[in-house]
């Protein structure tokens, strides 16, 4: 069986879906507020049927994020959608709450289910847990250091998947602080909206060169991270722990920077995949992300080079 | 055998609804443990020295479990421990045999989160009963109806679900439902924040929480400040969670066991909240028609308090005046001052544990189990060896002081601080 690691992404439209595809995108998380997390952009069940359309015969996979924590109304309505999804041909439901699977055991039976609850998906005897209950895949929490990754990719049946590129969220409340703060403030009208594109962020006094993406959607409000994941440089170390999905994070991202990363990636895995023992990085890969790169925001290792306490 | 089966036989013959809702509280060491049960609580909640999310808390060794199940069995009440990080592969080794000492101290639950750790339980450690940790962030009956299927007998809730959401909880699904009533909380959902991994490298989901959400913040939009900078900053820091004034809403909704909140907390500030909610539930349960929240209840919960109190999630989702953007001033003019150990009633003196100054001349007051109180000046003071003093100095020294009337070991004895 030849190793092929699949190059995962996001989608704000249809239209950046089939450029992202050409720009050699292996699969795709799409969904909408309503059942899926931090998503750049909606797509509604008609949307994500013509997304499965568009890209499954070029062999292009579709994942359905519902991976929301989900609330009593939400359930509600939940078994319709995913009904719904099953009918689309989704390849996969991605979910983080319980009550998916509930859902998905009786309405879509025989869709591949993967596990994302983020920052808690931590070792390797949760992802088989995850997997006796239906699970195929177990995304792994963003916090985990290489050495981690590595063993979980040892020691489980499942696929895993590892953000290789871009933001991640570190803090996501129920509560609208954004809009509480400007209440409190007494002066709402400073702000005509709160959403990820707003270019709102905050920063901590001690820290004055690292900004933190904030936004409130339907589901709250979301602090992201202030640096972006790359790891295009040591991507072979996944790739030799045999990571079945290496995910670029579109989110709060201009198509064209995300196309430009898609590329680079595109190239690396393939150079991988042509001769993984010959392979090697080449610089000008993470050149071209350089360039494209904000200013502000650092390129980093996140955790996968450190050391944290507790 | 299937997981329905497996919840009936184990849990068989034990109840799956509580009479009198549990009134869980936290211990963060031995001694609190001891105020927590001897001020009423059915059921304390500790740390062992793994697994769980308070990694600065004392912690309590497997020996001390066992005196604080053995003390805590005297009162009829139970013992749960915290397991509730998410663990990282590291973390596995040892959990069996972590597991089986709980089980072995006495224990009778652990709280736990990841299933690596429910389902190393349900296998090594039998007669522990798992409870699903808040850092699940249980929202719907869904996921309850899941946790019950796979031999879950309790599900703490999320922090976000508001008495609706019990209702239609309760409504579908029979299974005992923990539910914080009281004590400080995370503003995110519970699990869903790596500020600390971020700010700190700090672990939060593995005990390492440095608790920035409470940190100050400027909100920037356009690269430039929302506000300007001398006004009150941008924070996600929430006020405390109090729910004495819906004590009986939280009875008819159904919740099993209501939860204190504060394992890092004084014995002070536990004994104090334990007392009052303990006469609360008591008075429902004798004339639920009649009952009413006494003032003197507030009057002690404030005492107790570190910082404002709201309703979290109950009713509403939290807006502006659940936040803390500005300092505010503490709401009672109390602080703890000492632990009674002894009563001679021969020569009217109680000893005393000093916990903080006093002075000849003080106003104080004496708190006991059951909401005796009773204020005082502060007239006659001597060291232990008989010798008068002017003032309690040391921390911890054994004084002895005229009361005015008996007082029982482990009543505590406040001073009024402030003005006079």
């Amino acid at each position: 069986m030849s190793y092929k690691p699949e190059l995962l992404t996001t989608a704000a439209s249809l239209n950046e879906l089939e450029r992202l595809i050409a720009a050699g995108a292996d699969a795709f998380v799409i969904g909408e507020a309503r059942y899926g997390m931090r998503l750049p952009g909606e797509f509604p069940i008609d949307q994500i049927a013509e997304a499965v359309r568009i890209a499954n015969p070029t062999g292009v996979k579709i994942y359905a994020a519902v991976n929301n924590l989900m609330d009593n109304e939400a359930v509600e309505s939940l078994q319709a959608y995913m009904a719904a999804l099953a009918e689309t041909g989704v390849d996969a439901i991605v979910f983080g709450d319980p009550a998916v699977l509930m859902a998905a055991r009786v309405h879509a039976p025989g869709i591949a289910l993967h596990w994302n609850a983020e920052m808690t998906s931590t070792n390797y005897v949760t992802a088989d847990y995850w997997g006796r209950r239906g699970a195929s895949r177990f995304v792994l929490a963003r916090e985990l250091n290489m050495e981690q990754i590595v063993e979980t990719a040892a020691s489980t049946a499942l696929e895993l998947q590892v953000q290789v590129h871009g933001m991640t969220n570190i803090y996501h409340s129920k509560r609208s602080l954004v809009n509480s703060y400007m209440e409190h403030q007494q002066e709402t009208d400073r702000l005509d909206r709160r959403d990820k594109d707003r270019g709102l962020y905050v920063m901590e006094a001690e820290r004055k060169d690292e900004r933190y993406p904030i936004f409130e959607d339907a589901n709250g409000t979301h602090i992201m991270s202030s640096d972006d994941i790359c790891m295009i440089e040591n991507l072979h170390e996944l790739m030799d722990a045999g990571v079945a999905s290496l995910k670029v994070e579109g989110i709060m991202k201009s198509i064209d920077y995300n196309e430009i990363v898609i590329r680079a990636y595109r190239q690396a895995i393939d150079a991988y995949i042509a001769d993984p023992q010959g392979y090697t990085f080449q610089e000008e890969w993470l050149d071209r992300i350089r360039e494209a790169q904000d200013p502000n925001r650092e390129l980093s290792y996140g955790f996968f080079y450190k050391e944290q306490v507790y | 055998m299937t997981v329905t089966e497996k919840t009936t036989q184990r849990y068989q013959g034990k109840r799956h609804r509580l009479n009198k809702p549990e009134l869980l509280a936290p211990a963060g060491n031995l001694e609190k443990l001891k105020f927590a049960v001897h001020y009423g609580a059915d059921a304390v909640y500790i740390g062992g020295q793994k697994y769980g999310l308070r990694s600065n808390a004392d912690n309590f060794s497997f020996e001390e479990m066992k005196e604080g199940v053995e003390f805590a069995n005297r009162y009829g009440a139970k013992v749960f421990v915290a397991t509730n990080i998410y663990a990282h592969n590291e973390d596995i080794e040892g959990l069996e045999d972590y597991l089986r000492s709980l089980e072995e101290a006495g224990i009778s639950a652990i709280i736990a989160a990841d299933p690596v750790i429910i389902e190393t339980a349900q296998r090594a450690a039998p007669k522990l009963e798992v409870h699903l940790s808040t850092q699940q962030s249980t929202l719907n009956w869904q996921a309850v109806q899941f946790w019950k299927e796979e031999g879950l007998p309790r599900v703490v809730l999320a922090r976000e679900t508001s008495f609706k959401d019990i209702a239609e909880i309760k409504k579908h699904v029979d299974i005992e439902i923990e539910a914080f009533i009281h004590g400080a909380m995370c503003s995110s959902f519970s699990g869903r924040c790596v500020l600390s991994n971020h700010f700190t490298d700090r672990d939060s989901n593995r005990g390492g929480c440095s608790q920035s959400c409470r940190w100050k913040y400027d909100l920037f939009v356009d690269d430039m400040p929302l506000y300007p900078e001398d006004e009150d900053k941008f924070t996600m820091g929430s006020k405390d969670l109090c729910m004495i004034e819906y004590l009986p809403e939280l009875i008819e909704v159904g919740v099993d066991s209501f939860k204190i909140e504060g394992r890092m907390k004084s014995i002070h500030y536990v004994a104090t909240v334990v007392n009052v909610y303990r006469q609360a539930i008591d008075s429902y349960f004798e004339n639920p028609a009649d009952f009413v929240v006494k003032p003197e209840w507030i009057e002690e919960i404030n005492k107790a308090a570190n910082r404002p109190l709201n309703t979290g999630f109950f009713l509403d989702t939290p807006g502006p005046e659940d936040h803390i953007y500005e300092p505010e001033e503490k709401a009672a003019p109390y602080d703890f001052a000492g632990v009674v150990l002894d009563y001679d009633a021969g020569t009217g003196f109680a000893t005393v544990q000093q916990r903080n100054h006093f002075k000849l001349g003080q106003e104080v007051e004496f708190v006991g189990p059951q909401g005796t109180l009773f204020k005082q000046t502060v007239t006659e003071i001597t060291d232990a060896d008989g010798q008068a003093i002017d003032a309690a100095r040391h921390p911890l020294q054994q004084i002895r002081i005229r009361t005015l009337k008996p007082v029982y070991p482990m009543d505590m004895m406040r001073k009024k601080t402030g003005k006079k």
